[in-house]
């Protein structure tokens, strides 16, 4: 396959992903489609590292990954804890920033 | 005929596919096991690309990993709150309209780029190729993720403590 095919498969995921991130109300939900967000990014980062013969976008690649499971980690733990103190799962509901 | 191609169909469909299923379910939880079918497929696609290790570390640490904190979270959250996990979206014509105008941007993008590069072959092991560049090149990110890692287990430790 060429590279513009793994890169047009990328752009869909991140897209899917954005549109997720969008309308979900679970904050939940929100980070799935974060995940699915970094996910695109790093297949593309795999498809130019392939194409272009250079292994550092592998190596980038295994950075994100680890760089994305510690966001999982901290985020839910952060939601965790505002399911307890709000009781809420809800992103609408964390309003008390306004005025 | 080789079978590239038809993998590459095959992984592209159920990625996509399991890939909708998360944003557009109703049910959490099982938004969350789509979740783990896209990031298998995204292994898959890894696969094709000739990264096994990176398959490998995706299957480990995302389908194993991000999954199990997801389905906990939304295990202890479910018992305090104590209601159904359905989710409800909102603003999916902005949603829609934003996602399809940066797909076609970028889409515009992918067609005027010079991106008819021919696909090298596998000189040597890239596995052998990654470890040694990062142990090279790239030591001090590598040991620097080696702290953020455990600065970010830590807080999630402290955060998600049972109250006194």
């Amino acid at each position: 396959m060429t590279l513009q095919a793994y890169l047009t498969l990328a752009a869909m995921l991140f897209c899917i992903g954005l549109f997720g991130v969008i309308t979900r109300r679970n904050t939940i939900g929100i980070l799935l489609g974060i995940e699915l967000m970094l996910n695109a990014v790093n297949i593309n980062l795999v498809a130019f590292a392939r194409f272009l013969g250079d292994v550092s976008g592998m190596v980038f690649t295994v950075f994100t990954i680890c760089i994305t499971v510690a966001e999982v980690a901290l985020g839910l733990a952060l939601v965790i804890l505002i399911f307890r103190i709000r009781r809420t799962a809800v992103a609408d509901h964390l309003d008390l920033l306004k005025g | 005929m080789s079978l590239e191609p038809i993998a590459f169909w095959g992984l592209a469909v159920v990625l996509l596919a399991s890939s909708l299923a998360v944003v557009l379910t109703r049910n959490l939880f099982h938004s969350v096991l789509y979740l783990a079918l896209s990031l298998t497929a995204t292994a898959g696609v890894f696969l094709s690309l000739d990264a096994e290790f990176l398959a490998a570390v995706q299957l480990l640490l995302y389908a194993g990993g991000v999954v199990t904190i997801a389905v906990f979270a939304i295990v202890v959250t479910e018992r305090l709150v104590g209601d159904r996990i359905t989710q409800t979206s909102r603003q999916i014509l902005t949603g829609s309209i934003l996602s399809g105008a940066l797909l076609v941007a970028l889409l515009v993008v992918f067609r005027r780029g010079p991106l008819t590069v021919p696909r090298p072959t596998v000189t040597g092991d890239l596995t052998h190729a990654i470890g040694q560049s990062l142990l090279t090149s790239y030591v001090l990110p590598f040991e620097l993720l080696g702290v953020l890692l455990l600065v970010a287990l830590v807080g999630a430790l402290y955060f998600a403590r049972p109250d006194d």
